[in-house]
């Protein structure tokens, strides 16, 4: 266990040094001139001198980038341009909105996913099964930017039952925060609820049909009592990986949806750091995004080996 | 084929499977209907959407205009017809980035199994599977600006480490055959072997992908563009229509309704098209279900 650890951690590492010289290649090395990028065509010589000196261009990249990196790493992610403010500041209060909302979101996935999965494989080939395979495809297809709009337009608009946009803050109690967190975070659940739902039903038909299950069918089992007892632990390697994935769309899913529903969430911040050209908002944001991404594949991977002892020996 | 078939007589033709198959029925119909509407766009489209026609604004579906006009007085039909082309094209060249780099990357990490160049390649693809493709647009567009090739090459990039694993995976199984020791034998070279042997019988499993990953294009194409990072105003284009609709979804609610339902009925044709090809290439799906 302790080396399989290891291993992944090096990895972890690995991916994490790699998608930083990315992203800071991206952003600030390709371009050109990131000072006259944020400034636009028009900006004086010496403006564009300033905010050379200031973001520090007049030093090679090479060392720009361990400036950048090892400031991260002791949670200084730089000043914004636009805002004059700490980045990490700035971070730090939209992630207020955006992680709980992708919390929220993956709880109504597995919510919805698993009974819904669990219950189709249990009845395959019936008419059940079918119709709710059915509207899975329906949910996979439905861009959720677009359900979002038409929840609003049934549920805020003509019932009136959520407001329509912004967030009410957790300093007014967790009750409003979360309704108004409610109907984006369904818009991003229903079509990942749709995919883990299929994921869920097909992994659990694959193992159904192995070599064990029909020992415990001959040892007197039920099939339900079989899917429940030996099934569903060992259909949920597949099942995990794509929960990890589905963090990371719901993490940057969010984005889309906090415009739909102008949620002040990192989806907010980013868009505006783009149209202001505050590409140093824009690098960290990235970055802090595929830090979680890289962050949750390596816990999935963990939690196989807790799943799954036969990994714990393998590597 | 070394998948051991049925004989004559109880293969049903390919047809016949075919028509039997209503999810690929269905999907075929739907996507055929989005691509003719793409292509007679070219040539014809209800009313000129360049020309703005503000007497006639935000009205709802009549005889006139089939699915109504938006806030410029433009037929939403002839615009959903234009922004077709948009998200047809945005997608099939974004699945084309990713087949012709990443099918080549994975045959040769399958050919030099278990080598340090198989290592690097498929660790290079964990690192851009890191990046989901709004990521890339976001980095993408805040270097060089918005525009639709942005969003083509943003969703090209996360397109080519699916394809490159696929295709991994699926030769590596195929090395294994007989077939290939043959061909190895007869002294061709990993890269003929490749191309000769591997490839044509990944191809259908290729199909099917790149019609699950056009799917995804499409609605990556309409997000992008919804937020702002896809194709730009005078394009028409799906998304946008959907931006634009926004402010006035409480009164106009048909602006939002059928650029919505263009991108529904696209992904999910596409989609059960993808299942209906599955279940025809995959000779042991098909013997379960005759």
């Amino acid at each position: 266990m302790l080396r399989y650890t290891l291993t992944r951690l090096t990895s972890l590492i690995l991916s994490l040094v790699a998608a930083s010289v990315v992203i800071f290649a991206a952003i600030e090395v390709l371009p050109g001139d990131p000072a006259s990028v944020m400034l636009g065509v028009n900006a004086q010589e010496d403006t564009l001198a300033a905010l050379r000196t200031e973001l520090g261009l007049d030093q090679a990249p090479a060392e720009r980038y361990v400036t950048w990196v090892s400031g991260m790493v002791h949670g200084d992610f730089g000043v914004s341009y636009t805002y004059r403010t700490p980045v990490a500041q700035m971070i730090v209060d939209r992630l207020q909105v955006s992680l709980p909302l992708a919390l929220y979101a993956l709880a109504l996935t597995v919510l919805i996913a698993f009974p819904v999965g669990i219950w189709a494989a249990s009845r395959r080939g019936s008419v059940a099964d079918v119709s709710v395979m059915g509207l899975t495809q329906l949910g996979v297809a439905v861009p959720n930017f677009w359900f979002a709009m038409l929840m609003v337009l049934v549920f805020a608009i003509n019932l009136q039952w959520f407001s329509a946009g912004g967030f009410a803050g957790w300093s007014e109690g967790p009750l409003l925060a979360i309704k108004s967190l409610t109907l984006p975070a369904i818009a991003l659940a229903l079509p990942q609820a749709s995919i883990l739902a299929r994921v869920m039903r097909s992994a659990l038909l694959d193992t159904l049909s192995e070599d064990f299950i029909r020992t415990a069918r001959a040892k007197g089992l039920t099939r339900r009592q079989a899917l429940w007892r030996h099934a569903l632990r060992n259909a949920m390697i597949p099942v995990l990986t794509i929960i990890g994935m589905q963090f990371s769309f719901l993490l940057a899913g969010g984005i889309i949806i906090e415009n739909v529903f102008y949620l002040p969430g990192l989806g907010r911040l980013i868009f505006q750091a783009i149209s202001a050209r505050d590409l140093i908002v824009v690098e960290s944001v990235v970055m802090l995004l595929v830090f979680a991404v890289v962050m949750v594949n390596f816990l999935v991977e963990l939690a196989y080996a807790f799943v799954d002892p036969r990994l714990r020996v393998r590597r | 084929m070394s998948e051991p078939s049925l004989s004559p007589a109880q293969t049903p033709s390919t047809l016949r499977i075919v028509l039997r198959s209503r999810s690929l029925i269905l999907g075929l119909v739907l996507t055929l209907t989005f691509v003719a509407a793409a292509l007679i766009s070219f040539v014809w489209v209800p009313y000129d959407i360049a020309t703005l026609d503000i007497a006639n604004k935000i009205k709802g579906p009549s005889g006139a205009h089939w699915l109504g006009t938006d806030h410029y007085g433009r037929d939403i039909a002839s615009m959903i017809m234009q922004g077709a082309r948009t998200s047809i094209a945005v997608a099939v060249l974004a699945v084309g980035i990713g087949m012709l780099i990443g099918v080549p990357l994975g045959l040769w990490a399958a050919a030099r199994r278990g080598s340090l160049l198989d290592e690097v390649i498929m660790r290079t693809n964990d690192l851009v599977f890191a990046f989901p493709s709004l990521l890339i647009a976001v980095m993408i567009t805040s270097a060089f600006g918005p525009s639709a090739t942005n969003a083509i090459i943003a969703i090209g990039i996360f397109n080519i480490p699916v394809f490159a694993r696929l295709t991994r995976s699926s030769a590596l199984s195929l090395w294994q055959r007989d077939y290939i020791l043959a061909a190895r034998v007869a002294g061709k070279g990993a890269a003929r072997i490749s191309w000769e042997h591997i490839l044509p019988n990944i191809t259908n499993m290729m199909i099917v992908q790149g019609t699950i990953q056009f799917s995804l294009g499409i609605l990556a194409e309409a997000g992008l563009s919804y937020v702002g990072l896809g194709a730009q105003p005078p394009t028409p284009s799906w998304g946008r229509m959907l931006a634009d609709s926004q402010t006035f979804i409480s009164f106009a609610p048909h602006m939002a309704l059928f650029p919505g339902l263009a991108i529904l009925l696209t992904v999910l044709g596409l989609n059960l098209m993808g299942d209906g090809l599955r279940d025809l290439f995959d000779p042991k799906l098909r013997r379960g279900r005759t």
